[in-house]
């Protein structure tokens, strides 16, 4: 009787210790960043800062003059680019992905099938094949260190158009073709009928294709040579190189650009994580 | 055309545009460039672009550093998915005992390291993993074992690299194995237990038969991903100690955005693509052979 007791304390012990061994780097990384300057580097390793400080923020984002020159890390430019770029390419990427995904699902035309399978076959092409020839494409068409350069090659959204697609198949055809009898227009059918029901799958690729903009590094990393058009990952992995010692300012560096997804999937997370569980589900 | 097919190209056509443009077009481009010597010169002036047929092929077989990052990334591979699957595997199989409360909170707190930034994560591990200062020497120092240099040691770069991917990205696969693990029927777990099944014999022939095919799935994607590693190693050790983490991608990085080879880097990127493309074959056969697909 006690062992049977017992065991729903143990199994939940262990799945909790489990959890604080895999959440424990993310609260070090922001109780680290609010440490006094150096202390972090200090025997023996200190868990807890010794006074709160907020002076690696400080020095990370405050533009400041030292000896008549202007100096700042760009961090601050940097936030408004990523953000900017991630909310551009989640906009245009979902206005782009989602009505073709539907037209994959449940509109008929001559050589979908032929489409689908040529989609499903280049998942296997992994982009950096294409991304050396597209540097010399966007060199030529002056893409290279804009906006655009990043955000084009993102809303190429093979995977988003079959994520949509297989959403889409649940909705019985019988609704839509009530609609078409009805005499609704196919763009009208998609806005009014289609798309509400679509709602939560649309809301689950929104954080996924922001995410991934958000975090995406490599190809940020070649298209864009001008600092102040450096997203974080770019401006972080540039500054670490320099500040590899200074643990405190680049765990800050770290919070402000962890911060911002963690919270966002936390609010979200409901939607996020349905959208995995049944999608996985299918297949 | 009917109105639906007005309808479906009015709806496909942008995306497939762009997708032809940033994708499949210099998909091709990629094989073309592979057999010319395009280089700096190149760039400043397309005259001087030569064909060299396999030449860059033939080139990179005899560069050293090319084996040594063929290697390093099959090391990550091998070492690496073993590793990820297992941990996914493991906490999902944890989550999915009905005993364990909670259960919503651990697993979006367990799936948090997934949607974070590689490179910010990495630099918080590099400092986990410093030798003197690093949190993880100091909670080895506590069970008695002496400071491990992690990133320093060429034999302990990659599995250090490895425990930091393994801890980013386990979250994904936990979730995607919770949702088989709970399409598998109760009852036949329960009816091998009453014929005497014992844990292990339950997880072998009902567990494991029922999420094959999504074990299967998940660890074709998670190959094409470990072939891919360019960021952690970047980040983390620059390639190093003794080029022990320079990775294909890297290399490849390095050749074309650095020394602006991109002929030989284009070569790179194809040896990458058909090592995805053999080894995705060879588990779809293996799959096919065991029914799971």
């Amino acid at each position: 009787m006690a062992v049977r007791r017992l065991r729903p304390l143990l199994s939940t012990a262990l799945v909790a210790a489990i959890t604080a061994l895999t959440i424990a780097p993310l609260l070090y990384m922001v109780v680290v960043s609010f440490m006094p300057r150096g202390e972090s580097t200090t025997l023996p390793t200190p868990l807890w800062p010794s006074h709160w400080s907020g002076e690696n923020y400080y020095e990370l984002l405050v533009r400041r003059s030292i000896d008549g020159a202007w100096f700042d890390y760009r961090i601050v430019p940097a936030l408004v680019n990523s953000l900017a770029i991630a909310a551009i390419a989640t906009a245009l990427g979902l206005l782009l992905t989602v009505p073709a995904g539907y037209a994959f699902a449940k509109l008929r035309f001559r050589g979908r099938a032929r489409l689908l399978q040529i989609l499903i076959g280049s998942l296997i092409v992994p982009g950096q094949v294409a991304m050396l020839p597209l540097f010399l494409i966007f060199k030529e068409l002056g893409l290279v260190n804009s906006y655009a350069g990043v955000i084009l090659p993102s809303l190429a959204g093979i995977f988003a158009i079959l994520f949509v697609r297989q959403a889409t198949l649940a909705i019985p055809d019988e609704m839509i073709d009530a609609a078409r009898i009805d005499g609704a227009g196919e763009v009208r059918i998609f806005v009014s009928i289609v798309l509400p029901l679509l709602t939560p799958i649309v809301v689950t690729l929104a954080l996924f294709l922001f995410l991934g903009s958000w975090n995406d590094f490599l190809w940020p990393l070649i298209v864009l040579a001008d600092q102040h058009l450096y997203t974080l990952p770019v401006a972080i992995a540039a500054i670490g190189r320099e500040h590899a010692a200074d643990g405190e300012l680049m765990m800050a560096a770290a919070v402000v650009t962890t911060m911002p997804v963690l919270l966002l999937f936390l609010a979200l997370q409901r939607y996020y994580l349905t959208g995995l569980l049944g999608g996985s589900i299918k297949g | 055309m009917t109105r639906q097919e007005r309808a479906a190209w009015l709806f496909t056509a942008p995306v497939l545009a762009i997708i032809a443009l940033v994708f499949v077009l210099p998909t091709s481009l990629a094989l073309a460039l592979s057999v010319t010597d395009y280089s700096i010169y190149a760039l400043a002036d397309w005259s001087n672009l030569r064909f060299v047929g396999l030449g860059n092929f033939t080139e990179l077989l005899s560069t050293p550093l090319f084996w040594r990052a063929l290697g390093n990334t099959m090391l990550f591979a091998g070492i690496g998915v073993p590793m990820a699957i297992g941990t996914s595997l493991f906490t999902a199989l944890l989550l999915d005992d009905v005993t364990v409360r909670w259960k919503p909170l651990w697993r979006v707190l367990l799936f948090a390291p997934y949607v974070t930034s590689v490179v910010a994560t990495a630099v918080v591990w590099r400092i986990l993993f410093n030798e003197r200062f690093g949190l993880i020497n100091r909670a080895l120092g506590a069970i008695g074992i002496a400071p491990v240099d992690w990133l320093g040691d060429p034999h302990l770069s990659i599995p250090a690299i490895l425990i930091f991917v393994t801890w980013k990205i386990f979250g994904y696969n936990m979730i995607v194995f919770t949702a088989a693990l709970s399409a598998v029927p109760g009852e036949l777990i329960e009816a091998a237990r009453l014929d005497g099944a014992g844990r292990w014999g339950r997880f072998r022939h009902v567990t494991l038969p029922a999420i094959g095919p999504t074990l299967l799935l998940a660890t074709v994607m998670s190959v094409a991903g470990f072939l891919q590693i360019f960021a952690e190693p970047y980040v983390m050790t620059q390639g190093g100690p003794a080029q022990s983490t320079t990775t294909v991608l890297y290399f490849m990085f390095d050749e074309g955005f650095k020394w602006w080879n991109l002929g030989q880097a284009s070569a790179v990127a194809f040896i990458l693509f058909l090592m995805i493309l053999a080894v995705t074959l060879v588990q779809t056969r293996i799959g096919r052979r065991y029914e799971w697909l």
